[in-house]
């Protein structure tokens, strides 16, 4: 196996309020292929920054970060773009579908984007919609699905550009108790079946139980590293 | 895809966006009929005064035109003008005797102009015979006369009365002549129809002792604005000898001016019409951008690329824009063709109010491509130029920040 993001020394400091804020602290992190990665801690300790760093959503303030070998701490905006689509999954909290696409067409839009043909997008779409179990909605538009059936679109819609991981930020933070495990156990499956590296946060005890690794968080800084 | 997303965003908020289709389609609406109406009257003032009256070119002894006196007057040589017929686009010529003379009925008196015309030519260019509302059209050695309506009704003379003509005629002879009245004919323009009087043009050389005399020769031509090329032709055939040729703008220059300055004002008006809508569409185009920040940035933090995002947008409104403007055509395109066959004439009494001011009474509507499309382009580029608020915006969004929101 191999490390496919590797964050060295990273800091964030924002200046926003009088009193700057240091997000994370000086943190050290490697992901290895594969992996299924839960980052926990309270909220506020700074998981949603970390995710952003690495998924090239945001710079750190000091510190580097590679993904798959290459350093995108000093990447141009324009060029992170590009790098994102072709190499990271992202899944948000909520309202992550373009609400006037149905599912399928959310899946495939990220394939269009990827400039993939209308059949190989088609085929593709409906097979991450079928292994998500929500291929029987593939024709809703996201207002018509509940919050479990949208997280599970949005799952396949990170999975369809065949991004080398995928970042979960508190994917289930909006979702009941049934939906969160069903989600979970699906990105389980996927990370079984499909060999999809995840990276997701939460601070819900539940859903920490189903990863096979434990970052824990605390104000910036890692303060525990558990792997099952 | 790009399109359909665009198509079915527009939909999103169906009331926001109908609203903002509906202002723009009132705008072109408003903007054609008030557009059309004005170039409409301009033509019909243009028509009036030029097409049924002076003609598109006129030739005239050098000089006439600034001394408009009988003496000016030039030899009327048929074979001569004939060979300014056979210059491409010229249908034919009219020629004409003009001058002013005093005109009496029992104890009423008035100056009138007098026109002496070849009738059957003359109608060829002004169709005289159509203006006939009673008595019947000159022949070619014509005894009687014409006399417009207005100039009939102050002199209290109806078609079979005679009435006294008082001038002076050519190297100041003496000019007097009884004309018993051969029909009545109704001009639009009020400055017509209060002082012409027709005669044929052998009385009228009788009238002013100007034999085989004429102070004009107005011109029929296929466009009116191919003018110009015609009048250097038939300068050119005639360098050598002292005639004035003059196009339509030449001979009517001050109708001209008036148009050129009561159209500016329509474009002030049009302007603001535009500034009002163009607020309408720019709340929609903010409100637009402001609801769908967050969408925008899971759109950019998953890999769309900005412009694309801009291009999405940019689809949007210009969708929005077409529907608008294709909608606001659709309708003013038959009504106001409709319009344009059917001019609004006033009623007695208006119209007589507003013949007072020298204008003919009627809301005539022009159909000039021009009016439609410049209205297109005009909420086009507003359109485009508007979208520069959304565009700017998605070119600094920062995805972070967008979905923090
Ligand atoms: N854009 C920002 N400006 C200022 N402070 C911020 C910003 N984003 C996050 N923070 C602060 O950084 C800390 C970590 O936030 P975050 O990463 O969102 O934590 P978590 O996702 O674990 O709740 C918090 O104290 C938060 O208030
Ligand atoms: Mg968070």
């Amino acid at each position: 196996m191999s490390t496919i993001i590797k964050a060295t020394n990273v800091s964030k400091v924002y200046h926003r309020t009088t009193v700057p804020v240091h997000a994370l602290n000086n943190l050290t992190l490697s992901i290895e292929e594969g992996e299924f990665t839960a980052i926990v801690g309270p909220s506020g300790c700074g998981k949603t920054t970390l995710l952003n760093i690495l998924g090239g959503l945001d710079h750190p303030t000091s510190g580097k970060v590679e993904v798959a070998g290459t350093d995108i701490t000093e990447m141009k905006d324009s060029d992170l773009i590009d790098f994102r689509l072709k190499n990271i999954g992202f899944v948000f909290q909520a309202y992550n579908l373009i609400p006037v696409l149905t599912a399928l067409e959310n899946v495939e839009f990220i394939m269009l984007l990827q400039k993939e043909n209308k059949k190989v997008r088609h085929q593709r779409a409906m097979e991450l919609l079928t292994q998500m179990d929500i291929a029987d909605k593939a024709k809703n538009k996201p207002s018509q699905l509940s919050g479990g059936q949208q997280q599970r679109v949005a799952v396949a819609r990170a999975l369809a550009s065949k991004p080398r991981f995928i970042l979960a930020d508190e994917p289930t933070a909006n979702l009941d108790s049934s939906s969160t495990s069903n989600l979970l156990d699906l990105m389980a499956r996927m990370n079984k079946d499909q060999k999809a590296t995840f990276i997701f946060s939460t601070h819900d005890q539940r859903v920490m139980d189903k990863a096979r690794r434990i970052v824990t968080l605390e104000d910036g800084t890692i303060v525990s590293d558990t792997t099952r | 895809m790009y399109s359909v997303l665009a198509w079915r965003n527009i939909w999103r908020n169906k009331r926001r966006s109908l609203i903002t289709i509906l202002s723009i389609t009132f705008a072109v609406l408003l903007a054609c009929a008030m557009r059309s109406m004005q170039l409409g009257s301009y033509d019909r003032m243009i028509e009036n005064s030029v097409r049924f009256y002076m003609g598109y070119i006129q030739i005239h002894k050098d000089g006439y035109w600034n001394d408009k006196v009988i003496d000016n007057s030039f030899h009327y040589d048929s074979v001569k003008l004939n060979q300014v017929t056979e210059i491409k686009g010229v249908q034919t010529y009219v020629p004409r005797l003009e001058s002013f003379a005093l005109a009496s009925y029992k104890n009423q008196t008035k100056g009138s102009l007098i026109m002496g015309v070849d009738p059957r030519r003359e109608n060829d260019l002004t169709r005289v015979k159509e203006k006939l509302v009673e008595g019947s059209y000159l022949t070619s050695d014509d005894e009687g006369v014409l006399v417009s309506k207005g100039l009939a009704e102050y002199l209290n003379a109806t078609v079979g009365d005679t009435l006294v003509l008082l001038g002076q005629g050519y190297h100041g002879a003496n000019a007097a002549g009884l004309f018993p009245i051969k029909g009545i004919v109704r001009f639009a323009m009020p400055e017509q129809n209060n002082q012409m009087i027709y005669m044929s043009l052998a009385k009228a050389q009788w009238f002013y002792a100007a034999d085989q005399l004429i102070t004009s020769a107005a011109l029929l031509i296929d466009d009116a604005d191919e003018a110009p090329r015609i009048v250097r032709e038939i300068k050119k055939s005639f360098s050598s000898e002292d005639f004035e040729v003059m196009d339509w703008k030449e001979l009517v220059p001050d109708l001209i001016q008036s148009i050129e300055l009561d159209s500016i004002s329509g474009k002030i008006m049009l302007m603001i019409l535009y500034v009002v809508i163009g607020f309408g569409m720019f709340g929609t185009y903010l409100m637009m951008t402001a609801e769908r920040q967050y969408e925008f940035g899971v759109m950019l933090a998953v890999g769309m690329k900005r412009l694309r995002l801009q291009t999405i947008i940019l689809l949007e409104i210009t969708m929005m824009t077409a529907v608008g403007v294709l909608v606001g055509i659709t309708i003013s395109l038959p009504l106001l063709t409709y319009f344009h066959f059917n001019p609004i004439y006033f009623s007695q009494d208006a119209a007589k109010a507003i013949e007072n001011f020298g204008v003919e009474a009627v809301y005539a509507f022009s159909l000039d491509p021009t009016i439609f499309t410049n209205q297109a382009y005009a909420i086009f580029i507003m359109a485009i130029i508007l979208a520069g608020y959304p565009v700017w915006s998605i070119y600094k969004m920062n995805p972070v920040e967008s979905m923090r929101a």
